[in-house]
């Protein structure tokens, strides 16, 4: 299905270009609600996380998270945005798992606006605004098929994550496709993760992408209608949905007829679908929220904000290739939140390549971004020196990711657990050898410059100590002797 | 101070005559029995259509009466929304005790499994 | 009856049982509530264990605080734990919050002991209770007549002799106005002077929680005790509470009193027009203020001159657009405010086949006829295409109020008006909305403005009825309001208290 769609899209793209627009809502990472002191906490017992102001309680006010507009600050700075005084408005409606039936949310003085974002492999996506606002709780939809609404015979409604801050990144409708789409998303991601802002993890809900997808005639600089599509739950969902919805407009188009601006529903058939519209329009009577005071953060703050800021990942990506990375390993490195550790490492002495081919390769794990890099630099040399084998430096990394940051998590000391002592020169070289008087033929051919019969010799090596040799330095070895 | 203050009493008197005067004099009514039957949907208060008659003739009043406001120049005029100027108003991101699920589920009109119990929610699903 | 200063000073001395205080005050509420229905609910036997607990205080040696062992009543708008909070509407009929308003922390902790909750007009709409989903409050002085509201029970309580002292919410001028109908003293502070948290929201940006006494000092006194700064309230000013009671016995010697011209009119007779000190009024004066309260308001202000202030007259035009521009913005917030209940969580719920109609029909059912008009006018104010003409203007014309109060507050320290622009009314005598709406006009600026506001008894009208005078004052002013507000009790004449304060309770006779 998504084969025949990615090729039917190619076809039908031709002549046309797709306009996407991504509004991205990110929980931030605080320990409290936006407006009030319950935990900010998932995976609780229904209702526990919660006091009278979660639960629009009559006589219950909001008051404003401190720490949520300074996330919110460092990651309007990240993406370039101005630090703008802004006012809490509410926005009016029904709707059961909204305590108080209006959300507080900022409305036309967001916090953060006018920014960019340069994508990589990509162009600069501008950034129309970053706002705060407070998340819904949560309803269970009960007897309807796999918890759908539709049939359902009652709902279920829990208000532990009513009122944690979500930042809304609006970007302007500069994104062309659904490969950029989707890099745009990465990199917030990384940023997100740099600054510690949210964990940003779409499959669980903690980033969500909602996207605004139009097309338009190859040079055209219109916008047409657009149709803003829900339910994207991954990268994958993303990419597809924007190829199905661009491919659907271009059809109509093509057809003598045009879209209609609505919301629609991404869904696991591969197709997106209209949502069934309200009885009423949209009415959300936004106005200032009288429970709140104006928001005027003055320019002393943001300069603290900013400068308490960790390097982004651009920086420490070109940083990266600096040290000798290609930038596909940069990104991998950058977006698992690890260039820090590797930059140090390396700055600590150890050897760039060895290190970024660990982190490529070795430190897709739980607990890497835990690593201190002095012990990093110290396993990485300890391989390099030749007393850990490239397998068991692997090995010694996997146990470190599990143990970190404790100081267990040391190299040599798992090392040492693991059995693996670094062999005595004397005693390779003696094994060596052995291997070579045990093999003269192949020794013969050897020096006559057959380099791939030094197998035969690493081989037998390996066979004697039970794998534990290194084989770079067999092949040491194996050259001095022949070229001596 | 006082001269700001005469002029801003010229401001605001520019018309003859009550609004009550106006309304008889034939303007269309300040508000309709559609509008009122919107307004109570978006409320979520549902009504009869006498009561909606009713409203009508209650909101209009008063909406009547808001008509003496058409007539100022209110252009250089911000809005105010806090009577008090304050700014910046904050916590620290320190958690509290919530509230005791018992006692507040106790209070609710129906509750399940620690939850909130509702009729089923018809909304926006494809 | 006794103040509450007399009350804490004796039983802070041990020279009287908070419990015989207590006693006293129930008996009175048991025999005359059925006549005011002052109360939602008294609670008789918190406040009996409330009370024996100061007792034990006092006993063990520990002084229990300035409010000691006097029984206060709480307006059934703040939150009580444990006790019903309905706001006086069928919504929350029997609503037991999990948590006290931190007004009812402050009074409990410096000694008071709660004796009930009050009537008022549902969700504070109103000015007369006839609004309450549990039928009205009577005033003491005349059981055919309405005690004002929104807080009239609050008003009554304290004029019927049922408690020394009573919070109240005034949002348009729910506490000054029955105050002003009952013959006792009501404050309204500063915005933000006393926390709003655990009152139950009609209209966020103007509610403000005050007091109601029989006189300045113990107004000034439970005053004090509920001002300061709340970091739970986000609106609370951080200031502390100055020494209001400090403030009485200053004398109003240079003070400067400034006479609302908009607000108080010339004098009827036409031999004492303009009367010794004031000029007549000067440009327009809004209709329907009684002679006789303008009358009350004119002699105060002599009262003033001739205890030395500095009295004049000062317009303060955007006055007259006050109404309209409060009618739509407090009607605007609290459509939103009340949006929350709709019988998900708590209070009533209508079962419906499915949320919204349940929502419609627990709100159909929920509110009165005045609850559910202003929601939808509020609702009406802020819809797309109405917004800029109804709330947007409003918020403008409110800008102008507080520009016009600053350029008064430029040259006056403080300003006098009438509190209502009539004594108490009969049931049933203002049953057309804007006639009734109109009982705010003279209180609804300083809600509009956020500043302190107050009504001072000072003699009576038509019927012998109460008159109230009200003293305005800048943010923050409420010291020069209350040494102006010591000086006009002082110089008042004699009130008569009301027939039921002058009767015993069937109970605590004696004492």
């Amino acid at each position: 299905m998504a084969a025949t769609s990615q090729a039917a899209t190619g076809a039908a793209l031709s002549g046309w270009e797709t306009v996407v627009g991504l509004e991205v809502h990110v929980e931030l990472a605080t320990d409290t609600k936006l407006f009030s002191a319950a935990p900010s906490r998932f995976g609780d017992e229904p209702n526990t996380n919660v006091t009278p102001v979660c639960l629009g309680l009559p006589g219950s006010l909001p008051v404003l998270n401190r720490r949520a507009v300074e996330l919110a600050m460092a990651v309007g700075l990240a993406l370039n945005c101005e630090i703008r005084p802004s006012v809490f408005h509410r926005k009016n409606y029904f709707y059961p798992d909204m305590p108080k039936d209006y959300q507080v949310s900022q409305y036309d003085q967001p916090i953060c606006s006018d920014g960019w974002l340069d994508v990589p492999g990509g162009g600069r996506v501008g950034i129309e605004r970053a706002h705060l606002e407070e998340d819904a709780g949560k309803t269970t939809h009960l007897g309807g098929a796999d918890g759908r609404i539709h049939g359902a015979v009652g709902a279920l409604v829990d208000y532990n994550r009513a009122g944690t801050p979500l930042l809304e990144i609006v970007s302007r409708p500069d994104i062309a496709s659904a490969a950029e789409a989707s890099a745009y998303v990465e990199e917030l991601r990384a940023i997100l993760l740099a600054l510690g802002a949210s964990d940003a993890r779409l499959e669980e809900g903690s980033m969500r992408v909602d996207a605004n997808i139009s097309v338009r005639p190859v040079g055209s600089t219109d916008l047409r209608t657009r149709c803003e599509v829900k339910n994207l739950n991954s990268l994958r969902s993303l990419r597809n949905a924007i190829d199905f919805e661009a491919r659907r407009h271009i059809g109509l188009y093509e057809a003598g007829e045009a879209p209609v601006q609505e919301t629609r529903h991404w869904s696991t058939d591969g197709r997106t679908h209209s949502l069934r519209s309200k009885e009423e329009a949209d009415d959300y009577r936004y106005f200032p929220e009288p429970d709140l005071v104006p928001l005027e953060p003055d320019p002393d703050w943001i300069e603290r904000v900013r400068a308490a800021m960790p390097e982004l990942p651009a920086a420490l990506r070109e940083r990266l290739c600096a040290q000798g990375a290609d930038a596909a390993d940069a990104q991998v490195i950058a977006s698992r939140g690890l260039a820090p550790l590797v930059l140090d490492a390396v700055a600590a002495g150890a050897d760039a390549s060895r290190t970024v081919t660990h982190a490529v390769q070795n430190l897709a794990l739980d607990g890497a971004e835990l690593l201190e890099a002095a012990q990093l630099a110290s396993l990485v040399q300890m391989e390099t020196s030749g007393q850990l084998t490239a397998t068991q430096a692997k090995a010694v990394l996997t146990h470190m990711c599990e143990r970190a940051p404790d100081a267990a998590a040391d190299p040599s000391a798992i090392a040492a657990e693991l059995g693996y002592e670094a062999m005595d020169s004397g005693e390779l070289e003696a094994l060596v050898d052995q291997a070579i008087a045990d093999n003269p033929e192949a020794w013969e051919k050897f020096c006559a410059g057959e380099a791939k019969v030094a197998g035969v010799f690493v081989g037998a090596v390996m066979k004697a100590t039970r794998g534990q040799a290194d084989g770079q330095a067999v092949t040491r070895l194996l050259a001095q002797r022949r070229d001596a | 101070m006082s001269g700001a203050n005469k002029s801003g009493k010229r401001q605001v008197r520019q018309r003859e005559g009550s609004p009550t005067d106006a309304a008889s004099l034939g303007e269309a009514a300040a508000i309709s029995t559609d509008q009122v039957a919107h307004v109570a949907r978006l409320a979520r208060i549902e009504l009869t259509a006498d009561e909606i008659e009713h409203y009508t003739g209650h909101l209009g009043r008063v909406l009547e009466h808001a008509r003496e406001l058409e007539d100022l120049d209110l252009a250089d005029v911000p809005p105010l929304a806090h009577p008090y100027p304050l700014r910046n108003v904050f916590r620290d991101d320190v958690a509290g005790s919530p509230v005791d699920r018992d006692e507040v589920l106790s209070q609710a009109p129906a509750a399940s499994s620690g939850q909130f119990e509702v009729p089923p929610v018809l909304g926006e699903e494809a | 009856m006794t103040s509450a200063h007399v009350i804490a000073s004796e039983v802070r001395a041990g020279t009287r049982r908070a419990t015989d205080v207590l006693e006293d005050f129930l008996g009175r509420i048991e025999a005359h509530d059925g006549d005011v229905h002052a109360f939602n609910t008294v609670s008789a036997e918190q406040a009996r264990a409330a009370a024996a607990a100061i007792d034990a205080a006092v006993d063990e040696g520990r002084d229990p605080g300035p409010l000691a062992g006097v029984p206060v009543a709480f307006k059934d708008n703040l939150c009580t734990r444990g006790v019903a909070t309905t706001c006086s509407s069928r919504m929350l009929e029997g609503w037991q919050p999990p948590y006290d308003a931190t007004v009812v922390q402050a009074m409990t902790a410096a000694g008071a002991v709660m004796i009930g909750k009050t009537n008022l007009d549902e969700f504070a709409m109103g000015s007369s209770t006839e609004h309450s989903a549990f039928g009205p409050t009577r005033n003491p002085y005349d059981l055919a007549r309405v005690p004002g509201g929104s807080s009239g029970g609050s008003a009554a309580a304290v004029a019927a002799g049922f408690a020394p002292l009573a919070l109240g919410s005034d949002t348009g001028g729910s506490i000054r106005q029955p105050a002003s109908l009952c013959g006792i003293v009501g404050i309204k502070p500063t915005y933000g002077r006393v926390s709003r948290y655990g009152l139950v929201a009609f209209a966020s940006s103007f509610d403000q929680i005050g007091p109601f006494a029989t006189d300045v000092a113990d107004a000034a006194l439970a005053l004090g005790v509920i001002s300061g700064h709340d970091p739970v309230d986000s609106t609370s000013i951080p200031a502390a509470a100055p020494d209001f009671e400090a403030a009485l016995a200053r004398g109003v010697e240079g003070l400067r009193v400034g006479v609302v011209s908009e607000l108080t009119g010339s004098r009827g007779n036409g031999a004492a027009n303009g009367g010794p000190v004031l000029g007549d009024a000067a440009g327009e004066v809004l209709d329907g203020i009684d002679a006789d309260v303008t009358e009350r308001v004119l002699e105060a202000a002599d009262a003033l001159a001739d205890a030395g202030a500095t009295v004049g007259r000062v317009s303060v035009p955007a006055v007259t657009y006050g109404l309209t521009a409060y009618y739509l913005i407090a009607p605007a917030e609290a459509s939103s405010n009340l949006a929350r209940y709709d019988g998900t969580r708590y209070g009533l719920r209508v079962e419906g086949a499915d949320v919204e109609e349940m929502n419609r029909l627990t709100r159909r059912a929920g509110f009165g006829d005045e609850v559910k008009a202003r929601i939808m006018l509020g609702t009406f104010a802020l819809s797309a295409g109405y917004y800029d003409a109804y709330y947007g203007k409003a918020q403008r014309v409110r800008m102008l109020t507080r520009r016009d109060f600053d350029a008064a507050y430029a040259d006056f320290d403080v300003l006098l008006s009438p509190t209502s622009p009539c004594v108490a009314f009969r049931f049933g005598e203002r049953a057309d909305p804007m006639t009734m709406y109109r009982c705010d006009t003279c209180t609804i600026p300083s809600n509009l403005s956020g500043d302190p506001a107050m009504s001072v008894p000072f003699g009576t009208g038509a019927e012998d009825l109460p008159v109230g005078v009200q003293v305005m004052a800048p943010a923050l002013g409420e010291e020069a309001m209350l040494t102006v507000a010591a000086a006009l009790e002082r110089a008042a004449p004699p009130l008569p208290k009301p027939p039921l304060a002058r009767m015993s309770g069937s109970k605590g006779a004696g004492s």
